[in-house]
């Protein structure tokens, strides 16, 4: 792996958030002209997208002014000074409520700010509204909401993929430079890969889950979604480190992928998961990627076909880990302390009052989610669910870190279809299938991005489709400079 | 519960009583509705019952890391006030909650 530190400019695209922000500190444009573009953008699109929750406008507008008089005074108000960003909704900010698309948190303000975000903030960024999900990031389709779904901005009859769609459907939909999301079992990278952007889930640990409404705590983790790699590597920089907040954050030193520069392709060792390149791939996926492994052999890298055959249990694993944890997390939501609590009938007692709260409060996909959790957490059933599923967690980290003494990073498609119709109506194994190729990386804790991979033919649409790639835990700077080298063989639109 | 007992059909009274672990209020409908979705996502979980994972030790974090722990000192708490002003019912300095202890039982 030779360095190339030319490259990485070369390749800048005028779309790229460094691009866009260049403009406000050299003074040829302003963040409040910025702001307002965006939000009149949200005004003409966002009726038919339905990707905000919340546009703050007035926070926003106030923001943007502090940081351009900053810069007009000749302060430097941080690397992301110019920059709009839009927020998932189960991340929490002090402006604007924080409703996890749920009715159960409908009007919770929170009294304090995730550290993601605090930290987006004090770089200079301008948080431009909260973006609409799956309740409690429970999906794969953004339809599970309290206030109606998301639709594509490639097609409105398409889901925008899940649960971050929302924040994926306003980077592609250019209504935020960026945005933020939290991935689970690919919450950020599926609905990144349907909504062609770039959807970026750092090892377990990177970045503080503080203020992240917890779903899967051994799961979760926040990520950007943005136009291009680059976009990605400057958010994650910002956001990533050590968190006294969060004890579960790493205390290894975060790298700067951007300053790095790119990697040569050339010697690079390709791994090929051969249960990601199967017939039940949709073929407009299998004709993208077969391409692009021309491309990369072209570009010298070199391909191995590795074996991975764990995969197949990822979601079966995940679907007793996940609901294990958030039936534990969402014990939290029971009408007293904060959120929505029913009507008290007389001489209802307490457990009555939390057992109507929670069925008026939570929708059918959290309540099936929790009752999952709570099944395989219960007497009887714990040891041969949950306890096994953590076994074969072990099993599929050995497996991984196995092919990754065979190669340097796993390539394969972030989705096996692209983005379905809106109402398509599967049944809940089916949808969980939908995290077939991601599930894996947040079992394992490792970090994995999902990079436009060109389009597909279906049923009359184009459609975007996504590359997915996955590196050892911490080699982020790897895994990014990869990234940027493939994206570079693929036309930017 | 049956110990044993990994077939992946719960029974409606298996459904009923994870309810009342779950704290939720489900009509007959809505369990017989639930039965079915955990029967099927069970069965799709059943394939982990044939790994061999007798001397593989759970991994309940997917790094084997030591939790860090924080001094023992007092640090700032977020006011008092701001909680209330949160709770759903308050009466006064306090949280409302319907009557816990029975008649004489105070």
């Amino acid at each position: 792996m030779n360095h190339d530190s030319n490259q990485s400019t070369d390749r800048e695209h005028p779309d790229d958030l460094v691009a866009r922000i260049r403009s406000v500190r050299a003074g040829e444009a302003t963040t409040v002209d910025r702001l307002e573009g965006m939000l009149s953008r949200i005004d003409t699109v966002d009726p038919a997208l339905n990707a905000f929750h919340e546009v703050l406008g007035e926070d926003a507008r106030r923001h943007a002014e502090s940081i351009d008089a900053r810069l007009a005074a000749g302060d430097d108000p941080g690397p992301l000074a110019g920059a709009i960003v839009a927020v998932k909704d189960n991340l929490c900010t002090t402006e604007g409520r924080t409703t996890c698309s749920s009715k159960m948190l409908e009007h919770y303000r929170s009294p304090f700010e995730a550290t993601a975000v605090e930290r987006l903030r004090n770089a200079g960024a301008t948080i431009v509204g909260k973006t609409n999900l799956d309740e409690f990031a429970m999906g794969s389709s953004s339809e599970n909401c309290a206030w109606g779904p998301v639709r594509n901005p490639h097609g409105v009859d398409r889901v925008p993929g899940g649960s971050s769609g929302g924040s994926a459907a306003a980077v592609a939909a250019d209504c935020a430079d960026v945005a933020l999301g939290s991935d689970t079992g690919g919450s950020i990278r599926q609905p990144a890969a349907f909504c062609g952007c770039v959807g970026f889930k750092p090892t377990y640990g990177r970045i503080s889950r503080y203020g992240l409404v917890a779903f899967g705590s051994s799961l979760d983790q926040i990520g950007p979604i943005g136009r291009s790699v680059r976009d990605a590597s400057l958010l994650y920089e910002v956001m990533a480190g050590v968190d006294p907040h969060d004890a579960t954050t790493s205390e290894l030193p975060v790298e700067s992928p951007l300053s790095e520069g790119t990697i040569d392709l050339r010697g690079l060792r390709v791994g090929i998961p051969r249960e990601h390149v199967t017939d039940e791939n949709h073929p407009g996926v299998t004709e993208r990627f077969a391409e692009t492994l021309d491309t990369l052999r072209s570009a010298g890298v070199t391909i191995v076909d590795v074996d991975l055959p764990l995969t197949h249990h990822g979601i079966s694993t995940y679907y007793v880990i996940a609901p294990a944890e958030a039936s534990s997390n969402l014990s939290r939501y029971d009408g007293i302390r904060y959120g929505h609590r029913a009507e008290a009938l007389p001489g209802e007692g307490l457990e009555e009052l939390y057992a109507r709260t929670r069925s008026e409060g939570f929708g059918p996909e959290v309540r099936r989610r929790i009752m999952l959790g709570t099944y395989v957490l219960s007497a009887g059933y714990y040891d041969a669910y949950y306890t096994r599923a953590l076994k074969v967690r072990r099993l599929i980290k050995q497996e991984f870190d196995g092919v990754f003494s065979q190669c340097d990073v796993l390539l394969g498609p972030t989705t096996p279809t692209p983005a379905f119709r809106l109402g398509a109506d599967l049944d809940p194994v089916s949808m969980y299938l939908n995290d077939v190729y991601t599930v894996n990386a947040n079992i394992a804790g490792i970090p994995a991005i999902s990079i436009p991979g060109g389009f597909v033919e279906d049923e009359g649409d184009a459609l975007p489709v996504g590359l997915h790639l996955q590196a050892p835990a911490f080699a982020e700077s790897l895994l990014l400079r990869t990234a940027s080298a493939v994206e570079a063989t693929h036309a930017r639109t | 519960m049956n110990e044993s007992d990994s077939n992946p059909m719960p029974s409606i009274d298996d459904v009923a009583r994870v309810a009342t672990l779950s704290r939720l209020a489900l009509d007959e409908d809505g369990l017989e509705a639930a039965r079915r979705d955990l029967s099927a996502i069970l069965g799709h979980v059943a394939a982990i019952q044939a790994l061999d994972v007798e001397h593989v030790e759970p991994m309940p974090r997917p790094q084997d890391v030591v939790n860090r722990l924080a001094e023992d000192e007092p640090g700032p708490l977020l006011d008092r006030e701001v909680l209330l002003r949160m709770a759903p019912r308050t009466e006064g300095p306090f949280i409302a909650v319907p009557k816990v202890l029975g008649e004489g039982g105070a």
